[in-house]
């Protein structure tokens, strides 16, 4: 490594350090933000010499990194950015403080996606899906999949593992029609984990004809994209690999959504060479992830964590939550952002005849959700109200970003 | 009404239904069976046929390729020209407001607009995203408008509409107007599920579908306050 980098690692760590022991965090922003700014090309210093796998995608990155570090770690010692600090400091930050190792798994926000490749020249790139996400300032779906695509042609080296059951990541991951022949396309292992959300995909993103639907298949009705065939899919509790073989996935994180991101997390660890069989244990040590699932006893509930930021998130917590009184909290501050719209894209009607409590700062507009949708709440003005008004036993959370990161402060940041 | 249930079209929710405009639908629905209106409410997708019989038409938001798409399928279906020579109730939302007047811009190329009211739109210098408010036209009666926007383009009104609103904070048609209205036809750039801070709006709708002057009243304490917090939050914002 340059002595510029050297320095600037260095340095990046102590940052780290310092926000942690301030309680400023949890220095997985500031440290790399600093040692960027010393040496810009910091991030492909450090990704030098490591076996690289990024993950990507709308929902499930957080936890499907965290699994295929799990996953990874049979063969050696990971780098990984496990806080969700998911863009180009969040991975200077994660590679500075690990040191040298020869593996990395790397969450990255699906909008610099194309300058993480660039700076870490990975082995491999996970696409897990593309849904809407706060459209106040992200992207919208089609142009997102357009710089994925537009992205992964530079880099025929790069293998890539892509979930057949979207059509915005197939289409992404496939060579566009005008490609440079001579350049090899992207080598594509395709895995199948499901897919509840279908309100971004019905228009083909290639020629903009409808995308039909029937059991797991799709296809445009005007052009040849189509679902591939996956090489990994879940059956039951378990995965299937491309020999045919089913393991049985024993996980602590709730949900079939959860299986889904076990068997992406084994297809990358495959690219690395790991065998699912070797992998498979390793992926029941996950407990919590940054907080989500977590649980926590207070006042004789027991409360579990689960983060819904989008509308195809709420689908999949809805799927892994108990049926139990549950506590919704909205916000829509900057990292949520500012538009609560989306929540009309949400059928709360799982939610009945549970105990419904709500709260947040954007709790009137889920309010004006709730009644349109028959499904009876109680407003709450504090998480310790809620807790105190909740019938005791199991208490689900399901929070979007910031409305969870005030309720894991109010429980000691639990992890 | 044209049957004995009020029936109300959602439009093209494959191409456009970007921002939860599902709920303009779910809100009209819920009000009028708790007025115990029988509703029924179809979902047309852009493959299929648009009935030309229902009382009220909804056109949502859409990204700039679906938008013109959607323009275009309409224009060719006819459908909807046919339901409001019947007399027809149209709520079009942001992408679908545009697509109501003569023309719009979509990928930086002008496209045909359904000419059914008297509008145009172009691409403004900024793009519009933030809390939305106007003093409705007094003619319609209504409370003040609240919404959020989230649009690039700009609309320019012909002789033939009205103004839904006055600008009291945020973009709208060009930072002084907002939205468009001709008989039972109305636009507006409040975006998505509008109607969730505009009951008596969705009210509006019902009571031209319905032809009648009055509906019962209902429960709105979640609306009014939602509606409350987020005037305070705009008059916050701009203090």
């Amino acid at each position: 490594m340059p002595l510029r980098a050297k320095v600037a690692s260095s340095v990046s760590r102590t940052a780290a350090a310092l926000s942690r022991a301030a309680g400023r965090g949890d220095g997985s922003v500031i440290g790399g933000w600093i040692g960027l700014k010393i040496d810009p090309d910091l991030l492909a210093h450090l990704s030098a010499g490591r076996a690289i796998a990024l993950i990507s995608g709308t929902n499930g990155k957080t936890t499907t990194t965290r699994l295929t570090a799990a996953a990874v770690g049979v063969l050696g010692r990971v780098a990984t950015n496990s806080f969700g600090a998911n863009m180009p400091t969040g991975h200077t930050s994660a590679l500075a403080k690990a040191g040298s190792t020869p593996y990395a798994v790397l969450e990255v926000d699906e909008h610099y996606l194309a300058q993480v490749l660039e700076a870490t020249e990975p082995h491999v790139v996970a696409l897990l899906n593309l849904s809407r996400d706060q459209l106040d300032r992200a992207k919208e779906v089609a142009m997102m999949a357009q710089l994925w695509r537009a992205a992964l042609v530079k880099h025929p080296d790069v293998r890539v593992v892509a979930n057949a059951d979207d059509p915005m990541v197939v289409w992404a991951a496939s060579p566009p029609p005008n490609h440079d022949h001579r350049i090899q396309p992207p080598q594509v292992t395709w895995f199948s984990a499901g897919q509840r959300w279908h309100d971004d995909s019905w228009v083909c993103p290639e020629c903009g004809s409808t995308i039909q639907r029937s059991g797991a298949q799709w296809w445009c009705s005007g052009c040849p994209l189509r679902r591939p065939e996956p090489q990994w899919t879940v059956e039951d509790d378990g995965v299937v690999d491309p020999t045919g073989a089913w393991h049985k996935v024993k996980l602590q994180l709730p949900g079939k959504v959860n299986i889904g991101n076990a068997a992406t997390a084994l297809a990358v660890a495959a690219e690395f060479g790991v065998r699912p069989v070797d992998a498979v244990l390793q992926l029941g040590t996950v407990a919590s992830v940054a907080g989500r699932y977590a649980q926590v006893e207070r006042d004789g509930r027991n409360i579990r964590l689960l983060l819904a930021k989008n509308p195809a998130s709420w689908l999949e917590a809805f799927d892994m939550a108990d049926d139990a009184p549950t506590l919704l909290s909205i916000n829509a501050r900057d990292p949520d952002g500012l538009d609560t719209s989306w929540l009309f894209d949400v059928d709360f009607s799982p939610l009945r005849g549970r105990q419904v409590l709500i709260t947040g700062d954007r709790a009137y507009d889920l309010a004006v959700r709730l009644d349109v949708n028959q499904v009876p709440f109680q407003h709450v003005r504090t998480f310790d109200e809620a807790v105190r008004t909740a019938l005791p036993g199991r208490l689900e959370v399901i929070a979007n970003y910031t409305a969870f990161q005030d309720i894991r402060a109010e429980l000691d940041r639990v992890n | 009404m044209s049957t004995e249930s009020l029936r109300i079209v959602w439009v093209y929710p494959d191409l456009l239904s970007t921002y939860g405009d599902r709920g303009n639908a779910l809100i009209l629905a819920h009000r009028a069976r708790q007025r115990r209106i029988p509703v029924e409410v179809l979902e047309v997708r852009s493959d299929e046929r648009l009935p030309a019989t229902a009382d009220i038409y909804l056109i949502g938001g859409g990204e700039d390729g679906p938008q013109a798409l959607g323009a275009q399928r309409l224009l060719a279906d006819g459908g909807l020209h046919r339901a409001v020579a019947q007399g027809a109730v149209v709520f079009g939302v942001c992408a679908g407001y545009q697509l109501l007047g003569s023309s719009f811009f979509a990928k930086g190329t002008q496209y045909r607009g359904l000419e059914l009211l008297d509008l145009s739109s172009d691409r403004g210098p900024t793009r519009a995203v933030g809390e939305l408010a106007g003093d409705i036209d007094p003619r319609l009666g209504l409370p003040p408008l609240s919404g959020f926007e989230n649009h690039g383009g700009r609309t320019h009104l012909g002789p033939e509409v009205a103004p839904l609103a006055r600008v009291t904070a945020g973009i709208g048609n060009d930072g002084a107007t907002e939205g468009a209205w001709r008989g039972k036809l109305l636009g507006t750039y409040s975006h998505g599920p509008a109607l969730a801070r505009n009951p008596a709006l969705a009210d509006l709708l019902l009571r031209w579908a319905a032809g009648v002057h009055q509906l019962p009243p209902l429960d709105d304490t979640w609306s009014d306050r939602l509606r409350s917090e987020r005037r305070a939050a705009v008059a916050a914002a701009r203090a």
